[in-house]
């Protein structure tokens, strides 16, 4: 039973930044926009994040500022892809590129001059800690999720409210139009571009606060890379919770619960029958199948699979 | 007055040089600026990058085995995007094709040491086409998403690379790797550390030139990119062009991924996901899909990572700066792209 319970906060802590990405990214891929530099955009705001608590040591702040460097960084994705009309694919390999590179580089250059300007290796002033709810955290096993940082809390409020709004309001309405067909959201009225931009900048926003859960709270440090391929799986999470936020919270429990028994299977030195390796990379062959699976199972069924249709196309008003 | 974007009657030649150009001096000013925010000088930065990409013999033989593989994947990705079937999947590709070769040289011990070299890149072509192959029939069947299923069989790729050399082949002795391979079976060298792979290479930047500008098949491939239904109406197979090409760019990634595996690494081992495949997208689309132009193009890119390299040596600048330069260097070539097609128009006043 304390094994579960521990899996579970462990699950629970490591999921948090992954849910808030795939939230993100959610609300970008159903305008059609395909975010392929959340891996970098993770990154940034984990870096932004944490050299900003490093500078004031004020943690809000620096959660803001992860979410301001992340909107930034998707700015550019949504100029490119929107205004220019650019390559998604390649856009968002280029954001990776970038924000990987210049949170590395900037992650040696913003610390203070007394550990020769490297942020590696510093520790926070403070750090998001655990808040538990009296009572509620005594529930067997599910008290895991009352004893959790503010962070955490938060998204339990956060993911119904995305659900309710992607299909309960008119502004959920207006994102799924685009995402399905632009030339039908333009002819109601709504304008692609403007929705298309502001989409994918909340939704760097939201992905750079996933990378500042990781700096500030699951793993309170700064290290190269640290989100060390989490951007990846958030594009497979996407899949698997069908581009809907308030199923979004399943697939990173699953994900999150795959990666934290391998380390505590691994902490406890318990012989493994399936490698390690088959573990890390079950995520992403579940996803393979599962989206797989789900479109040859709805050919028939036009339009009730999840993916939007205009997903990774651009698009103009005078296109044919 | 405003200005508005309008396509052009033909792609402009001229746009289609001037941009890449300009978007290389860009980045170069953005990097300067991000240089000089860290407290360095960008010009002392820039020349010690130069010269670490060209400087020596030593170091341009060095920048040139990098780009092979960046070369091999962009010429691979090349062939499937000309279909307009986003392949990202190289990377999982180009681990195959190291897996294939170690499995070769590993345990297909009844083969004579000579032939251990061309039935491993064989076999590593194989099973990268295999890889891709899988996710181009999805596609033509079914429809199946194409970026997201090869994004995903990548890690896929990349987690049984790692479980082969950590454990199921994991050489007897040292703790991580499979056992060298014999030294017979390396891809033999041409001058000091550039390795036979560059003729490789070279010989399918001809051959894909051949394939996709001058044979039936490379102008069927254009038209199912162009206009699909077009192609249809020509009778073009359309789901048999799109595994036949998926085919074809699997087993050139894969190909990537042996050589590199017999000429550098000698063994399957950490490493092995070095990123080649996802550089190779970004290098075959700045290459316009053209795969003489993929030359230069790969040349360029890799120069920034040996060079990057050596700023760290020369200045203690974190070499991630090369990582930066690359992505910079993509920002205003993406930005531009438009201009290849459209052109800008100023509309002074509205006609009523």
């Amino acid at each position: 039973m304390d094994f579960i319970t521990k899996l579970l906060a462990a699950t629970i802590a490591m999921g948090t930044s992954l849910t808030y990405a795939t939230l993100g990214e959610i609300y970008t891929e159903k305008t059609g926009i395909l975010n392929l530099g959340m891996e970098g955009t993770m990154l940034m705001g984990a870096l932004a994040g944490f050299a900003t608590a490093m500078a004031t040591a004020n943690l809000y702040l620096a959660i803001l500022v992860a979410m301001l460097i992340g909107g930034l960084l998707s700015t550019i994705h949504a100029f490119l892809c929107v205004t220019m009309r650019a390559n998604q694919v390649v856009s968002g390999l280029a954001i990776t590129m970038f924000g990987t590179g210049l949170a590395n580089f900037l992650g040696q250059r913003l610390g203070p001059a007394s550990n020769n300007y490297n942020l590696v290796g510093m520790n926070l002033p403070s750090k998001f800690d655990n808040i538990a709810v009296p009572l509620l955290k005594d529930i067997p096993i599910l008290g895991a999720f009352f004893d959790v940082s503010v962070l955490t809390y938060a998204l339990y409020i956060i993911i119904p409210f995305s659900w309710y709004y992607m299909y309960k309001t008119k502004y959920g309405l207006a994102i799924r139009a685009v995402g399905e067909s632009p030339k039908t959201a333009t002819a109601m009225g709504l304008s692609v571009p403007r929705l298309r931009y502001l989409y994918t900048i909340i939704g760097g926003m939201f992905a750079g606060l996933g990378g500042a859960c990781l700096s500030l709270s699951f793993t309170p440090s700064w290290n190269d890379g640290m989100t060390g391929g989490k951007g990846w799986i958030v594009i497979a999470l996407v899949i698997f919770a069908t581009w809907n936020p308030g199923k979004a919270v399943i697939g990173t429990l699953v994900f999150g619960g795959i990666t934290s028994l391998q380390f505590s299977l691994q902490a406890a030195g318990v012989k493994m029958v399936i490698p390690t390796q088959f573990l890390a990379f079950a995520p992403y062959l579940i996803t393979f199948f599962t989206l797989s699976v789900m479109t040859i199972l709805n050919q028939n069924r036009k339009g009730s699979f999840a993916s939007p249709s205009a997903l990774g196309t651009s698009f103009a008003i005078d296109d044919k | 007055m405003r200005i508005v974007v309008e396509k052009r009657d033909n792609k402009s030649k001229s746009a289609a040089v001037l941009i890449p150009l300009a978007s290389f001096a860009i980045s170069l000013i953005l990097g300067a600026m991000v240089l000089l925010a860290s407290r360095s000088n960008p010009l002392q930065a820039y020349s010690a990058m130069l010269n670490g990409a060209f400087g020596n013999a030593r170091r341009f033989q060095y920048t040139i085995v990098e780009s092979i593989p960046l070369l091999m994947c962009g010429l691979g990705v090349g062939v499937a995007f000309r279909l307009k079937f986003w392949n990202i999947g190289a990377e999982g590709q180009y681990v195959w094709g190291a897996i294939g070769i170690t499995w070769v040289m590993q345990f297909w011990k009844f083969l004579p040491v000579p032939m251990l070299l061309p039935i491993g890149l064989l076999v590593g072509m194989t099973l990268g086409a295999v890889w891709a192959g899988v996710p181009g029939y999805l596609k033509a069947q079914w429809s199946v998403d194409e970026t997201l299923t090869t994004l995903m069989l990548n890690y896929v790729a990349i987690g049984l690379a790692e479980y082969l050399y950590i454990s199921a082949w994991k050489a007897p002795l040292g703790n991580m790797g499979t056992p060298e391979f014999p030294r017979e079976a390396w891809l033999p060298p041409v001058w000091g550390k550039i390795h036979s792979g560059l003729y490789i290479a070279l010989a399918f930047v001809v051959l894909l030139w051949f394939l996709l500008y001058k044979t039936r098949w490379g102008f069927e491939l254009n038209m199912i990119g162009k206009n699909p239904r077009a192609a249809r109406y020509q009778g073009v197979s359309i789901k048999r062009n799109i595994v036949l090409a998926m085919l074809l760019s699997g087993a050139i990634c894969g190909l990537a991924g042996s050589m590199n595996t017999a000429a550098i690494a000698h063994r399957l081992t950490k490493g092995v996901d070095g990123g080649y495949g996802f550089t190779g997208i970004i290098i075959a689309w700045m290459a316009g899909l053209n795969p003489f132009a993929s030359i230069l193009v790969a040349i360029v890119m890799a120069a920034l990572t040996t060079g990057a390299d050596a700023l760290q040596i020369a200045m203690k600048l974190p070499e991630s700066m090369g990582e930066v330069l690359q992505g910079l260097v993509l920002i205003p070539l993406l930005a531009g792209s438009i201009f290849v097609e459209h052109k800008l128009k100023v509309i002074k006043k509205e006609a009523v």
